[in-house]
């Protein structure tokens, strides 16, 4: 059960600031190794709560930048860990260089929400701030594949999965000579094996180089309205616009075409999709529509799934990927007459668009999510963290590779290939044991 | 009830994980009675006759360590030894031994004898006492009723077991064997989910009709390994040798043609076999590209005249085995002692245990071995182990233990089968362990011996020992790092040992971390000198395991550490305990698909929801809010 004492863990690291906005980023470290690393970076820590103006110093005890840090010891902090805020210049660039030396120093890079949950866990922000950090977590996905597909190029994350193929074809070869060790083929001693090093280490380097050049980044969060016809997405869609953008009728299936909007909440460039809606008989041009809409789906960041409280929720919900943040919105409460019907399920939004009710919550939800997503904490640096993953993987590789060829330690490639195949699946959902072995007894006739 | 029907632990089930509960609880302390069908066929090997390998040698090392009889048994019983992936590195080194069938048996025999508290009954068991969710004792067919506080369940392929070859099947817990079906139909009616899986076996062979000169001898190793901790290689009994030997096209031709009349093709078998132990039927239809398979022609013991053809089980009919088997190379002249056959029989999801093997329907009623769909030897009697010391801990309302995953192979089987279930009979392999590299067959009593003491599984004499040895792994360990090897210390014979100049200074123990390197060489320098073994006697099987033990600490030094880190992390995780009656479609963010699996697993704490496939950190973030959310004040 949750102890009562701080809850406090690994340590973690993240850009608090927006990228590359601004004079200066907030870098925040925060856990159990807090005060270890900063003494590390800055010397002596300064008095809590204090801003102090220091040199920051790299390993080599050179100065890579000047600027101020206030340390917040446990409990009285953001997150209820020790937690130190380094100011430096702006610009991405000397931002990533102390973060780095950070993660050299023994933190790691925070998933997406992290430094807010530690936060809920040691009572330090309310339910409303959780729910809308719930809505967050769920959209990092089961097979990160997604975050992949959205902040990566096309190319990129298809050089990843196939690197990933690879990589799980050389552990096949790996692990089955470990646990099969009477079969016929030595597979260690295999050409095959040599080949299949050669193959990936080759597709590593392709991917690398591809990942640090050219524009792999979009911008804006992409927020989709969806839902079964007539349950107010063009209203709401048209009450956000404030202006007529969308045709809005009371007949079902009127929105065939999808419209888009580009609203500024509070500095944050939020894009709004208004969709068809979706049900199960639609003619022809409706159908269209929503092909359109699960089309759409695949790429936005936020749903705002829509539903009539006067009518039985959707059955549609499965279009949406399980994997995609979802704020399940409850529109016309302003037709439910007596108000304690109105459930007040879990996470759910009640809204009514005509009387106006309900809106600035959805906003602020909508608002907190993008707000993570912009953060050094959201998707955003998602990228970073995928190519720090994938560097990581690599050296893993090499080390196995180094291993094996030079000590013939298959066991020690084994250990590297399994360390490196899961930085990889930071970006492309983990391999279990269960489902290597299958792969195994598939591939090679193995058992006596 | 009469005084001497009552126990506090009664174990059903003369198998290996039968005897390695009995043994368990009656070591702990608690008086036990064990009911087999069948006295004389306690400690069988109904399949085929070795323990260990890959996994599964780990796994008896564990057993071992905790004073368990597998061990013991086989080093009593093993007429040839190997060490599996020798040249792989420690961590995946694994012991095998062929077994005298005789042999082992009469060794499990003995060694539960020994024991004053346990006794030995020879009944079937119809029916299990329960009230209100509570064991109460079992109902036998001619004895009446025993009474215990907890019971230990271990079936095998006796539950509502099925023998099939050919066209033809029979009711039958392994060849000549009744099963047991009212007992399957109390399990049944106690509403457990219950599946069908299917295992085999292949055709037995005379020994004096077989063409050894065409097959290629398989001598066992030489010095030969000892499984038990406390064995020694003068227990081991005469050696001897296996061959191998392969299919060929005709065989191949004869199987295809037949395979219309196996009942696995035919669809008279439905239910799901281990794919790491095919049929040969299995393997030709599957990989057709193959032209020969090999197979381990493997003797049954000393005084047997039976071989033992590891890689043919079929349950094809009879006419074609004989047919098959004689188109081998040196099986020409074969003679068939007894048929292959496939046996399907009960299992029951073992998502229905808590790791402790405690059902959760049934209060100390225990599940060890195939009933919870594993296969093997050794995954029994580690199933039997845990179940038997936890039957013990119920009787006496003491706290169950578990072993972790992070600290043993029987961590990881009974974490891998509570909270994912089994698709097929489950077997142990070292890709199983996220933490291979710590959990080693040289260290299993590091890691499990202290436990066994705690848990009262370890006698005194054994205890010392262990103590005894682990202040010379220490002791050793620091007198090594405290050497100091300059090019000033080394003399020239120490230079021509090493083999190379060293241009930096050196500790001792740096140097083993050197593959080239072992314990003897670098002991062997003058500049280091030879250990000291403080006075105390050890046998040379014992001195060999030290030094092992040292080299394999310096050789994976840096892994360990590492591995530990990962540990301490994922130790908070399994800290966390998720409530059973927790309903996952209230817990907001999850996706379906994650209820669906958290539903189905009912994970008893994040560690465990961590491990079950698909279960990603965002869910279990997800579940940790939750937690948070509904208990403001959890202790």
């Amino acid at each position: 059960m949750l102890p009562e004492k701080p809850y406090i863990e690994d340590t973690i690291v993240a850009c608090a600031t927006g990228a590359g906005i601004g004079g200066i980023n907030v870098i925040r470290v925060s856990g159990i190794d807090t005060e270890k690393i900063a003494k590390k970076i800055i010397g002596d820590l300064p008095s809590p709560r204090i801003a102090t103006y220091k040199k920051f110093r790299n390993k080599k005890n050179e100065i890579i930048d000047m600027g101020l840090i206030i340390f917040f010891p446990s409990p009285n902090s953001f997150t209820g860990e020790s937690v130190v805020e380094f100011h430096s210049h702006g610009g991405p660039l000397l931002g990533e260089l102390l973060i780095d030396e950070i993660v050299g120093l023994g933190a790691r890079r925070a998933e997406p929400g992290e430094f807010s949950k530690r936060a809920f866990l040691n009572n330090k922000i309310d339910l409303i701030q959780a729910e809308a950090l719930a809505d967050l977590i769920s959209c990092v996905t089961k097979k990160s594949a997604r975050a992949a597909v959205q902040s990566l190029s096309g190319t990129f994350s298809e050089l990843i999965f196939e690197l990933n193929t690879k990589l799980m074809n050389l552990r096949l070869f790996v692990e089955a000579a470990i646990d099969f060790p009477e079969e016929e083929i030595d597979f260690l001693s295999d050409q095959e094996l040599i080949k299949n090093i050669e193959l990936c280490q080759g597709l590593f380097k392709s991917t690398l180089d591809g990942a640090t050049s050219g524009e792999i980044l979009r911008n804006g969060i992409q927020v989709a309205i969806v839902g079964p016809p007539n349950a107010g997405k063009s209203s709401l869609f048209n009450h956000l616009a404030k202006s007529d953008k969308a045709i809005v009728t009371n007949i079902p299936g009127t929105t065939r075409d999808i419209l888009k909007i580009s609203i500024d909440i509070d500095g944050l460039p939020v894009i709004f999709y208004d969709t068809a809606g979706i049900r199960d008989n639609p003619d022809e041009i409706e159908a269209e529509g929503i092909r359109r809409t699960k089309k759409l789906l695949e790429t936005i960041d936020i749903a705002i799934l829509m539903n009539d409280i006067t009518m039985n929720p959707s059955e549609n919900i499965e279009i949406l990927p399980s994997e995609l943040a979802c704020l399940q919105v409850n529109n016309k409460i302003d037709l439910i007459k007596n108000k304690s019907e109105i459930s007040d399920e879990d996470g759910k939004i009640n809204i009514s668009v005509k009387s106006n009710i309900g809106i600035d919550e959805l906003l602020l939800r909508v608002k907190k999510l993008s707000n993570y997503e912009f953060s050094g904490d959201g998707a955003f640096s998602a990228r970073t963290r995928h190519i720090r993953a994938l560097e990581k993987s690599y050296d893993h590789f090499l080390l196995g590779k180094e291993h094996l060829l030079t000590h013939k330690a298959g066991e020690l490639f084994a250990e590297e290939l399994r360390i490196a195949s899961e930085a990889l699946g930071e970006i492309t959902g983990k391999l279990s044991s269960d489902e290597l072995l299958g792969k195994i007894f598939s591939e090679f006739c193995i058992g006596k | 009830m009469e005084q001497n029907n009552t126990y506090d632990v009664i174990i059903i089930g003369g198998g290996h994980a039968g005897t390695e509960a009995a043994s368990a609880a009656t070591r702990a302390g608690s008086k036990v009675l064990l009911i087999t069908q069948k006295l004389s066929a306690i400690g069988e090997m109904s399949c085929n006759p070795a323990i260990g390998g890959i996994g599964k040698g780990h796994l008896t090392k564990e057993i071992d360590a905790l004073g368990g009889i597998m061990a013991r048994a086989i080093d009593q019983a093993g007429i040839h030894f190997r060490v599996l992936n020798a040249s792989k590195g420690p961590a995946v080194r694994a012991t095998r031994a062929q077994a005298d069938r005789t042999l082992y048996k009469t060794a499990v025999v003995a060694l539960l004898k020994k024991e004053k508290n346990l006794s030995l009954l020879e009944e079937t068991v119809d029916s299990l006492i329960i009230e209100k969710d509570i064991i109460i004792g079992v109902q036998t067919k001619k004895s009446g009723n025993f009474i215990a506080k907890s019971v230990v369940l271990t079936t095998g392929t006796f539950l509502a077991g099925k023998i099939l070859f050919g066209d033809h099947s029979e009711e039958g817990g392994r060849i000549g064997d009744r099963p047991s079906n009212n007992l399957a139909n109390n399990i049944r009616a106690l509403s457990f989910k219950v599946g069908r899986l299917k295992t085999g076996t292949p055709p037995r062979l005379d020994k004096n009709s077989l063409d050894y000169k065409k097959m290629e001898k398989q001598p066992g190793d030489d010095p030969r390994p000892v499984f038990s901790f406390m064995g020694a290689r003068a227990e081991h009994p005469k050696q001897l040798n296996c061959f191998i030997t392969k299919t060929t096209k005709k065989t191949h031709q004869i199987i295809s043609d037949a395979l219309h009349m196996s009942p696995i093709y035919s669809g008279e078998i439905e239910s799901v076999g281990p794919r790491y132990c095919p049929s040969i039927e299995d393997k030709i239809v599957r990989f057709a590209n193959k032209e020969s398979h090999q197979i381990f022609v493997e003797p049954e013991g000393i005084e047997s005249n039976v071989i033992y053809p590891n890689g043919i089980s079929t349950s094809l009919p009879r006419e074609v085995q004989t047919e098959f088997v004689r188109s081998i190379i040196g099986f020409e002249n074969a003679e068939i002692t007894q048929f292959g056959y496939a046996i399907e029989y009960d299992f029951v999801d073992p998502r229905e245990l808590r790791p402790s093997l405690e059902t959760v329907k049934v209060s100390g009623l225990f599940f060890a071995g195939q009933i919870n769909g594993t296969t093997g030897y050794e995954e029994a009697a580690a199933q039997g182990l845990i179940a038997g010391i936890n039957a013990h801990r119920y009787s006496l309302s003491l706290d169950e233990w578990i072993p972790a995953r992070q600290n043993s192979y029987m961590g990881v089987l009974v974490d891998d089968l509570t909270s994912r279930g089994v698709s097929e009979p489950y077997r142990m392999f070292t890709s199983r362990a996220e933490y291979r590299l710590l959990l080693r067959e040289d260290n299993a009593d590091q890691r499990m011996t202290p436990l066994g003491r705690e848990l009262g599984l370890i006698d005194d004499y054994r205890w010392d020992i262990f103590n005894k040895k682990m202040d010379v792994v220490r002791k050793e360990q620091l007198r090594l790092e405290s050497i100091f090897l300059s090019k000033e210390k080394l003399t020239s014979d120490d230079k021509i040992i090493l083999g190379r100049e060293y241009k930096k200074e050196t500790d001792a123990a740096t140097l083993l971390k050197r593959p080239e390197y072992n314990h003897d060489l670098v002991t062997s320098l003058s500049a280091v000198g030879p250990i000291d073994w403080n006075s105390c006697y050890f046998t040379d099987e014992q001195k060999e395991q030290i030094k092992s033990q040292l080299e394999t600490r310096a050789k994976y030094s840096g892994y360990i550490k590492r591995q530990e880190r990962e540990i301490l992390k994922l130790e908070k995780n399994e800290s966390l305990m998720l409530p059973r009656d927790i309903d996952y479609s209230r817990v907001h963010g999850l996706s379906n698909e994650a209820i669906q699996k958290l539903q189905d697993a009912l994970p008893q704490s994040l560690g465990q929801a961590s491990r079950i496939e698909g279960i990603t950190p965002a869910t279990l973030s997800l579940l940790l809010l939750y937690l948070k959310k509904n208990n403001k004040r959890i202790a």
